[in-house]
């Protein structure tokens, strides 16, 4: 199980590992797309690595609900209780 | 009277060098490409050849982490030569509409391809990522090229196995005089020093098996050659109409003054051994170039040393040009850098383009004993100097499936010194 913090700092190390940005760019309340201009391939890539880092399940049709960086660590804090 | 057009940059990552000077300066030397390989798959799948001629500079040298991250190999190394070329150039204000790219490859991205294929049956569909099917396509090296130039005006893979890059140049020499295009980018990508195309090459008897002394394994002519060395990397040219070029005031390497290809129908794989379709493909390329036999002073050859494709290829030559063959020097460069595949006709031009400029033809390595069915005057130990009037060169280049292409490289001015 891991804290808010430690997804958080998971998905800014696989965010820039898949986009190059700086981990300190990826903010709570920062758009993949609009903020951080992730197009919907990188989308899939960050999706599929955090399913096997956090080691939880992300649905397809759950990935266009996750807009904001925090919509995602909620759901993967989630996924993981 | 149809455009002509002109060759203003060049660009090249081979198992000799990363970029166009150190591979030229290495074919003049005589460098040996071919090196053991130490990975652990050599071992783990017992491979009967052990060795290859990597490219010498990590596509990762000139392309940032994420680029690479989305690029097949053969896609990096198209991107690093199609770069250089395009600098070489100097070209910078250009309407893009007219900008095309006519970019090779044999296999395309055979990497991701297999990589992916591991990772569904290690771990599932799920892990196979989202960019496979545009890392494996074989229109990647085109497509990122185009992306990268901003070229819009066609994408363009030729794919004819190992003739792949002498064909981009001949489309790329079409699309000028058809006036769909003002500037091409042509070239040729590969990246296939994989353990399948290493076990299945050597399945067809294909590659050398000289482990135990790589350096020496590839050896056109050579009566004791006994297969290609494979290598990997890419070559870029950058075609332009003649009166584009000359409005620019731009550098001109030479002319591209002909090209062909042709198919021998004979055998999927075999050289046709009285070397038909190579004939029909220097004469048509000669034509095209409205040039004759007598104009040919130096031929980078196919000349891959394997014990039955190196002979076709004279015959051929003899054929085409007669007894002027005797007076024609040829360079067999795959004796440095071994068989780029797809990308090789595309390295090749490059040099036979600096033969040409520089009026200096490459040295062949490993010609200990010549065969004496291919009497060709080789060029060996040091590099041969040109004659100092207009010249022609000539590439060769052929393919399994029994494709030929030619290109016809004429000089658009006086030698000039190396640098």
């Amino acid at each position: 199980m891991a804290s808010n913090e430690e997804i958080l700092a998971g998905l800014a190390e696989i965010v820039n590992e898949e986009t190059g940005l700086a981990p300190e760019a990826v903010e709570l309340d920062k758009s993949f797309t609009d903020d951080l201009d992730i197009d919907s391939i990188s989308m899939m890539t960050i999706v599929v690595n955090a399913e096997e880092k956090f080691d939880v399940k992300i649905p397809d049709e759950e990935v266009k609900n996750l807009k904001t960086v925090g919509d995602a660590v909620s759901f993967i804090a989630g996924a993981q209780a | 009277m149809a455009r002509k057009v002109v060759i203003t940059g060049l660009g090249a990552t081979t198992p000799i060098g990363g970029d166009v000077p150190t591979t030229w300066q290495n074919a003049l030397k005589g460098v040996s490409g071919a090196h053991t390989m130490t990975d652990e798959w050599v071992e783990k799948y017992d491979l009967p050849v052990h060795f290859a001629a990597r490219a010498s500079t990590a596509a990762t040298e000139t392309l940032s982490r994420v680029e690479a991250k989305r690029m097949d190999p053969s896609t990096q190394f198209a991107v690093v030569a199609a770069r250089e070329a395009w600098k070489d150039s100097g070209l910078e204000q250009i309407d893009h509409d007219r900008l095309a790219v006519a970019f090779a490859t044999g296999i395309g991205g055979v990497w991701t391809l297999l990589d992916a294929w591991d990772t569904l049956r290690e771990k599932g569909p799920r892990r196979v990522l989202p960019m496979t099917v545009p890392m494996l396509m074989p229109n990647g090296p085109a497509a990122a090229v185009s992306l990268d130039l901003g070229a819009r005006a066609g994408a363009h893979t030729p794919v004819s196995a190992c003739a792949s890059g002498t064909e981009a140049l001949h489309m790329g020499l079409e699309l000028i005089r058809s006036g769909k295009a003002d500037v091409v980018m042509a070239g040729g990508a590969e990246a296939a020093i994989h353990p399948l195309p290493m076990a299945a090459f050597a399945a067809m008897q294909a590659l050398s098996k000289r482990n135990d002394d790589p350096e020496h394994a590839s050896r056109p002519y050579d009566v004791n050659r006994d297969g290609f060395v494979m290598g990997e990397g890419a070559g870029a040219l950058v075609l332009e109409a003649e009166e584009h070029a000359l409005a620019r005031g731009a550098r001109i390497y030479g002319e591209l003054a002909g090209t062909s290809v042709t198919a021998d129908a004979y055998h999927i794989t075999a050289p046709d051994p009285e070397g038909l379709g190579a004939t029909r493909a220097l004469k048509a390329a000669l034509f095209d170039a409205r040039a004759h036999a007598t104009d040919v002073v130096h031929v980078n050859a196919h000349a891959t040393s394997t014990p039955v494709g190196d002979r076709p290829e004279y015959i051929a030559l003899r054929a085409a040009l007669g007894d002027h063959v005797d007076n024609v020097c040829v360079s067999a460069t795959k004796s440095q850098m071994g068989h780029l595949l797809g990308a090789s006709g595309a390295v090749e031009s490059v040099l036979t383009v600096l033969a040409v400029y520089h009026r200096l033809a490459p040295v062949t390595i490993n010609l200990e004993n010549q065969d004496p069915e291919i009497p060709l005057d080789v060029v060996t130990g040091t590099p041969r100097e040109l004659p100092a009037g207009q010249v022609m060169a000539l590439n060769n280049s052929f393919g399994f499936g029994g494709h030929n292409a030619v290109v016809a490289i004429r000089s658009t001015g006086p030698k000039v010194e190396l640098a």
